[in-house]
């Protein structure tokens, strides 16, 4: 067998992993993006803009990439994190993250700079889906929740369907999405912990009001267990169709490892299904709240 | 260029880099070509189907995740039905992995698996999380040699015994699956652990229980291999803490013939790829014409054991 000379070098590069796109002929790819912006928006969210290759900005509404935080404490950051998009940037080829700094995993993404490289997976899992017939839906969301329906603004723009837009949040100031849903023709309204307006009689009213008007063709939401009891509620009694983005933490995010389970019941059965895969976006009559 | 395949008993995989069991799906072809690889690993398959343990199923700790996922599945008929056709889209062998809670079981299932199309059966007689009764047969020597003696006259596939690191002796176990018949011995599934939340007192896993995967597994299972492939003339392939080319060489090194990747899959669905490119550049840019001749070229046969003159060396 060979001799192994002493100029024998180590060439570790595990990490490296991303800086090419060895497979752009697939789906979902590894990226290294490079941030571009990644400040607070308001006391409580931040938004994280990254360059990206063209293949990351095929992500549809309600679909989410899966990325490489780095460490906030010099500890390992073993997984990946799921993150919905925020925005496609199509144009200047970014994609924009809004997110809450909580877990170990966020206070690690809110340490990266400008210029920084950020390895990101994606686009994966089903997105929200627009079916022949709805002419106005109904998104309802809260607090960070917000950040995942916010594209669709844009996938109903896209397609000449009418959107109303109700935010909730704690108090005005972190209202979020706002300006996506406005600069795209939505009718937004706002409800807040701080005049009681977000409390769930006066949402249940505001639905009512819609379906009413013929405004609520179907349902989105995100974000608050809460909120999706109300929507299924009423989805049910006013035969209104519905979509919920769920949350689970992941692994593998592809489908392969089983562990983002969530609940459902399916004509009366309970059943467990992938959140990365069969989802993230699911049928809300479904989908079973926590 | 350096051939890379390998033999496994009858087998030839393309090169020695495989996924591990439960950490791979056909679905990972919607990020790599999974034509690349040495073999397709399927998850673990029962009779029945399962549900698969609580959530959670992952935790972080300090030195890696432990997992408790309880082999969820649609059972033996939906496998062979529905499964093995998607991995039987793509080239590399498919390798099948397969469970039972008693001897008789694990026989039948041998049996009902050995079809076209799947080449080679990957026994998981050291399943950690499945249930806390059965399943664990190479915790024992004897209870290794009484599953693996039914299993190997139920099929003329190739059968490779996954054993656990929780067993006291391995080598035991490992030579009693050789004496058996076993093809190749898979070293090895997960570390049972725990993680208890220091915030709300409580078991950080549904199932309570759960296997470590993590880097930090790579030196514990490379002394298994090792001492494994001291012991047995069958084909050794390890699995534990790979992620990157030169983990690949320090297993062959010890002793395997192939590589098994969990964790690093999962922290870069591209692993697997670009393990087997630096790989290949691993061995050119040292002249290696053939990878089979690392297994087992550990150099120890001229250990300094006298601590004066080792420590008369130097660094």
């Amino acid at each position: 067998m060979t001799d192994l000379t002493p100029e024998d070098k180590y060439s570790a590069k595990p990490i490296r992993i991303g800086e090419v796109d060895p497979h752009p002929d697939k789906p979902a790819g590894e990226f290294i993006s490079i941030v571009v912006s990644n400040d607070y928006v308001n006391d409580e969210y931040l938004k994280m803009v990254v360059d990206v290759p063209d293949r990351a900005l095929t992500a549809k509404a309600g679909q989410f990439f899966h990325l490489l935080c780095p460490t906030p404490d010099g500890a390992e950051v073993w997984m990946r994190r799921p993150m919905s998009i925020y925005r496609v940037d199509s144009e200047n080829k970014r994609l924009e993250f809004l997110y809450k700094k909580e877990g170990r995993g966020t206070q690690g993404m809110a340490m990266l700079e400008p210029d920084d490289e950020f390895n990101i997976v994606g686009p994966l899992g089903v997105g929200f889906w627009l079916e022949e017939g709805w002419k106005n839906i109904v998104v309802l969301g809260r607090g960070v929740g917000l950040a995942t329906l916010a594209p669709l603004s844009q996938l109903a723009a896209e397609h000449n369907v009418g959107v109303t837009a109700i935010l909730s949040a704690r108090n005005p100031e972190v209202v979020m999405s706002r300006d996506l849903f406005e600069g795209l023709g939505a009718n937004v309204i706002e409800v807040v912990d701080t005049d009681d307006s977000s409390n769930v009689d006066n949402v249940e009213k505001i639905l009512e009001g819609l379906i009413a008007d013929g405004k609520a063709d179907a349902f989105f939401t995100c974000g608050s267990n809460r909120l999706l009891t109300l929507m299924k509620r009423l989805g049910k009694s006013h035969d209104v169709a519905g979509q919920v983005a769920m949350e689970q933490n992941m692994c593998c995010a592809l489908g392969a490892c089983y562990i983002c389970m969530r609940t459902f019941e399916v004509d009366g059965e309970k059943t467990l299904r992938r959140v990365c895969r069969d989802g993230p976006c699911f049928n809300m009559q479904e989908a079973v709240g926590w | 260029m350096v051939d890379l395949s390998v033999k496994i008993g009858d087998i030839t995989l393309q090169n020695p880099i495989m996924p591990a069991s439960g950490a791979f799906s056909w679905e990972y072809g919607d990020v790599i070509d999974l034509n690349r690889l040495g073999g397709l690993v399927a998850k673990t398959i029962c009779r029945e189907p399962r549900l698969g343990n609580p959530t959670p199923r992952m935790a972080e700790t300090e030195a890696g995740i432990i997992q408790s996922i309880g082999l969820p599945g649609k059972g033996i008929d939906y496998f062979l039905e529905n499964i093995v056709p998607e991995y039987n889209k793509w080239e590399p062998p498919l390798i099948v992995s397969v469970s039972a809670d008693t001897a008789e079981d694990f026989a039948a299932m041998t049996r009902d698996l050995s079809v076209d199309g799947v080449d080679v059966i990957e026994v998981n007689i050291s399943c950690p999380t499945k249930a806390p009764s059965g399943g664990n047969f190479a915790m024992h020597s004897e209870h290794t040699k009484l599953v693996m003696d039914g299993i190997r006259a139920a099929t003329d596939k190739p059968v490779w015994a996954k054993l656990s690191p929780n067993a006291g002796d391995i080598v035991s176990i490992a030579v009693a699956a050789e004496e058996a018949g076993a093809d190749a011995v898979v070293l090895c599934n997960t570390f049972l652990s725990l993680k208890i939340r220091t915030d709300n007192f409580r078991p950080a896993l549904g199932n309570k229980f759960g296997g470590l995967v993590s880097p930090a597994l790579k030196p514990i299972v490379m002394r298994m291999v090792y001492q494994v492939a001291q012991e047995c003339s069958i084909p050794v392939i390890g699995i534990g803490g790979v992620t990157k080319a030169e983990d690949v060489v320090e297993y062959m090194l010890a002793g395997a013939s192939g590589v098994g990747i969990g964790y690093a899959g999962f922290r870069n669905p591209t692993a697997l790829t670009t393990i087997i490119d630096d790989l290949e550049e691993w061995c050119d840019e040292r002249g290696i014409k053939e990878i089979s001749e690392l297994i087992g070229a550990v150099r120890d046969d001229d250990i300094e054991w006298d601590p004066l003159v080792a420590a008369s060396h130097g660094v």
